[in-house]
């Protein structure tokens, strides 16, 4: 209820509320004020224009227009009321019956509903304005069951994502009966959005049965609503406009009240998130950097922020030069996958972007270049020698398309190969990356394909040109175990072979220490320790990188003793804290680590760099 | 959207014929389908209170007159006969007898079906050569949180224009259009111009609930992962959105279409009445108020059978355009 008020206490929602209520008393009132001057005969003043005794003239009785719409409010909204209900209680019964009746019984309302929903509203009302006969009587029927359908769909929809949750299983396991169960605890949990669907339903229903009225099948003479004046007065448009329109003004004003309020209550019951206000910031002055020549990414200082203003990555710095592997590790939150995308240009607006340096194969890859053409030699620089690997192998092909066309449309892009010999290197590369029966799969929309599968397809897309750097994010994490090591390899293979540097990164730190040459940990958006990874086992510094080592259980981890974690939360980007962001969950943090940030000297940022091999209960021979 | 089908590589028989079973169940339901619509029409004329016949001819009417149509009708035959007969008479095109003109029904509707499929046609085509490129248009310009005046003002409107039912806009349109500026007729069917503010009457709220389902359609296929991908293999923007996005945006956006089709075809019935167009539409009003059974009969049934084979062909285009949907449905 608390929730309701504060609808009403935003301004559409009050506007809307106000709209409604003013409707309601004037369909309460109108008829006990005006009743009088709207039945009034005057036969000397038959179909007259706007005048200052008849605000929008007379009908063809000499009865004033104005206030017959003003009571006519009654009968419009009192007949579109009960025809809601009606909709409401069938459409409830209906929706509920399989909860009720149990399988069978409720496969036949569903099957009913289904065929029904199909049918527009007008149509199954028009069915049974011919059962019910021609009458408001008639019509408040034919329109309350044409509307039953869709609120029987609507129920049933509610019920079911009720119907899923603990508290009915446990209901249901206490044996509560399935009718009791309906009333006592499905019902009260989707009655909020069945009275908002059925408040903006009213509407509907109104301007319906405007409709019926409209075309004679509603109210009959001498009772009179919104639909039939206009009916009545449409064919005298040409002389009298005002007869015909402020009925229809009416209807749609009504309708409105209903609709907007309906509509106001369901946007402030969903939860609503305000939009933050979006700081700008100016990059920094680009530092002088020693050259480079193996190099094939260079970052320095890379930032990438969002509107809150929030700073997920924040001067993360590093080179891989070619052939290497670099793996990037952390908790989630820690920004390595932001990195990874910051690093390939997809970071979408309204995030953004800023480094000293961001660079492949020594051509800068930030800031808006002044030429057409050298957005275009960039653009195929990276679509040609950068390659992507996702996550989520069963989300990132285009389910749409053919596995053979979505690798082949980037070398007809970038290398101006025919549509032919785009496929056969489609075909070639998917040889390549070890998918069996190649021509066949190419053929094959993504869903046919295994999880494994498509990261292997994944790969053979980022091997149509000839790549110099693949930056694979988490690329093994959706995968099983067995087929994760042949991912992995598959890498290493490509390496081995094409001189390829590879970005792998992931939050396993055993699968980086397989494969990867260097790793770098991140912590709170910056690198914490880069190191060697043959050094994992016995050189790691940074208290945050021998705790994710510890926290990898291996063959010896005693059974009866608890996993071990870094106890406390990775921090919110959006509330980092003075000085190391680690040191909150540091076993040897002191006052300096929580008033000064420290920076990453000598491949490590921490004020209490431990000793080398004090333990290593990790091993990287796990191949 | 983004949730596949994983288990569809252990369906052999499904995943080598996957169109076998798509027709066959479509077909399937389709069948049932009319089954229903055609017992419905036959059960309503049983479902007035009353008789029928006495209803349409009036209370004055002799009752050796009333006696000899409800024999004309078969109305005296036991039920399951009638039905056979009504059966029967479908299949070879015979729907009966206008009681009020005594004209073949199937007459009357070969005679006025062509206007109303007109209109609808029309008012369809209008509606989404408007509304998806105006959605599509608006969802990238308003991406991620672009522009977001011109959002609002977008949406605004489309709630608005989507509010206002059809017959009520048929008016405001003649008295502006026709009454005012004199640009167009009042009602009627003729030239070109008389087709003008019937089809915008019809095509007008549809267009703006489509054009907005399509702005948040391609908002949504923005966001998906194979976007990513697309954007990773550096395409062109044009190719990313017409290639990539557009025919997964356009795959909801079809099947609302296909409902608002199917609306419609419904809404005619309002719109021919306000402009006196002589199509199904008129004819079933007067028919229903001159209670001639025979032919509401026959109207209804060919608006239900109009409104499935829409749905029937929403399902066909979607599953072409979405090879996945072939196995999803069940």
């Amino acid at each position: 209820m608390r929730r309701w008020m504060a609808v009403l206490r935003t301004p559409v929602g009050t506007g809307a509320g106000l709209l409604l209520l003013g409707v309601l008393l004037l369909a309460v009132f109108a008829p006990i004020l005006w009743s009088h001057q709207a039945n009034a005969i005057d036969t000397d003043h038959l179909l007259q224009g706007t005048s200052a005794d008849h605000w929008l003239g007379t009908d063809n009785l000499g009865r004033d227009i104005f206030y017959r719409v003003l009571v006519a409010s009654r009968t419009s909204i009192l007949l579109a009321l009960l025809a809601t209900s009606i909709a409401v209680v069938t459409g409830l019964a209906l929706g509920s019956a399989p909860a009720i009746l149990g399988k069978r019984g409720g496969r036949v309302a569903t099957a009913v509903v289904n065929i029904a929903v199909a049918f527009p509203g007008l149509l199954l009302a028009l069915f049974f304005a011919v059962v019910f006969g021609v009458g408001a009587k008639g019509a408040v029927l034919a329109i309350g069951f044409a509307g039953a359908p869709s609120f029987a769909r609507l129920t049933q929809t509610l019920v079911a994502g009720v119907a899923e949750r603990d508290f009915i299983a446990a209901a249901r396991i206490a044996g509560v009966g399935r009718f009791r169960m309906l009333v006592r605890h499905i019902l009260p949990n989707i009655a909020e959005p069945l009275v908002v669907n059925a408040t903006i339903g009213a509407g509907g229903t109104l301007l319906a049965f405007a409709g019926l009225s409209f075309i004679g099948l509603g109210v009959q003479p001498p009772a009179y609503d919104w639909g039939r004046m206009l009916g009545e007065s449409l064919s005298g448009i040409y002389v009298h406009p005002a007869a015909a329109l402020a009925p229809g003004v009416a209807v749609v004003i009504a309708g409105l009240a209903f609709n907007l309020f309906g509509e106001a209550v369901a946007k402030g019951l969903g939860a609503q998130v305000p939009r933050a206000r979006w700081t700008d910031r100016t990059p920094e002055a680009t530092p002088a950097r020693e050259d480079d020549s193996d190099a094939v990414l260079v970052v320095e200082d890379l930032h990438v922020s969002f509107p809150g203003p929030v700073t997920p990555v924040r001067g993360v710095s590093f080179t891989i030069h070619k052939g290497e592997i670099v793996g990037v590790v952390g908790e989630s939150g820690s920004g390595k996958s932001l990195t990874a995308l910051a690093v390939a240009q997809l970071i979408e607006p309204p995030g953004q972007v800023r480094a000293a340096e961001l660079s492949f194969l020594g051509a800068p890859l930030l800031g808006r270049l002044p030429v057409r053409s050298t957005a275009a030699v960039r653009r195929r620089l990276l679509g040609t020698s950068f390659a992507m690997v996702f996550q989520d192998p069963m989300t990132s092909f285009n389910p749409t398309k053919r596995i053979g066309v979505q690798l082949a449309e980037g070398a007809r892009e970038h290398q101006g190969l025919t549509r032919r010999a785009a496929m056969d290197r489609a075909i070639d590369r998917l040889r390549a990356v070890r998918v069996p029966a190649a021509e066949r799969r190419a053929r094959q929309y993504p869903h046919e394909f295994s999880g494994g599968m498509r990261q292997r397809a994944m790969i053979g897309m980022g091997l149509m040109g000839a790549p110099a750097l693949i930056v694979a994010d988490e690329p093994t994490t959706a995968l099983d175990v067995t087929v994760q090591r042949q991912v992995l390899r598959l890498l290493e293979t490509i390496r081995t072979e094409d001189d390829v540097a590879v970005l792998l990164i992931s939050h396993d730190i055993s699968v980086v220490a397989q494969i990867c040459d260097r790793v770098l940990v991140m912590y709170a958006g910056r690198v914490v320790e880069d190191l060697p990874s043959t050094e994992l086992a016995t050189g790691a510094r940074h208290p945050y990188t021998r705790a994710l080592l510890a926290a990898v259980p291996d063959l010896d981890t005693a059974l009866d003793e608890p996993l071990a974690v870094i106890p406390g939360r990775p921090v919110d980007p959006a509330r980092l804290p003075e000085g190391c962001a680690f040191a909150a969950r540091c076993a040897f943090a002191s006052d300096r680590c929580r008033l000064e940030d420290p920076v990453l000297i000598d491949q490590v940022a921490c004020w209490h760099p431990q000793a080398q091999a004090e333990y290593s209960n990790f091993r990287t021979g796990q191949r | 959207m983004t949730t596949q089908v994983t288990t569809a590589v252990n369906a052999p028989t499904l995943n080598a014929h996957p169109w076998l079973g798509f027709a066959v169940r479509r077909l399937g339901r389709l069948v049932g389908s009319v089954l229903i619509l055609v017992s419905a029409a036959f059960l309503m004329i049983h479902l007035i209170p009353g008789d029928p016949v006495r209803g349409a001819l009036g209370p004055a009417a002799a009752q050796s007159l009333v006696d000899a149509q409800r024999a004309s009708l078969g109305l005296d035959d036991p039920l399951w006969q009638q039905y056979l007969d009504f059966l029967h008479h479908l299949v070879t095109g015979n729907l009966g007898t206008s009681i009020t003109t005594g004209l073949p029904v199937s007459d009357v509707i070969r005679d006025r079906l062509p206007a109303t499929v007109e209109l609808a046609v029309a008012a369809f085509l209008v509606a989404v050569l408007i509304a998806v490129p105006l959605g599509l248009a608006m969802g990238v310009l308003t991406r991620g949180g672009r522009r977001p005046r011109a959002e609002l003002g977008f949406t605004s409107t489309a709630v608005v224009l989507a509010a206002i039912p059809e017959f009520l806009l048929a008016v405001g349109l003649v008295y502006v259009f026709a009454v005012t500026l004199h640009w167009f007729p009042v009602a009627g069917r003729g030239n070109v111009a008389s087709y003008v503010l019937p089809v915008l009457s019809l095509a007008v709220g549809p267009a703006a609930v489509l054009a907005r389902i399509c702005r948040v359609e391609l908002l949504a296929v923005l966001q998906t992962d194979y976007l990513r991908t697309a954007r990773a293999k550096r395409l062109p923007a044009a190719a990313i959105y017409l290639r990539h996005a557009l025919p997964n945006a356009v795959t909801a956006t079809i099947t609302l279409g296909g409902l608002l089709l199917g609306g419609m075809v419904a809404g005619t019935v309002l719109v021919e009445n306000v402009f006196g167009w002589p199509g199904l539409g008129s004819t079933i009003v007067s028919s229903i108020i001159a209670k001639d059974y025979p032919l509401v009969q026959g109207v209804v049934l060919v608006y239900g059978v109009g409104v499935l084979l829409v749905n029937l062909a929403v399902d066909v285009t979607l599953a072409l355009l979405d090879p996945r949907s072939t196995i999803r449905e069940s």
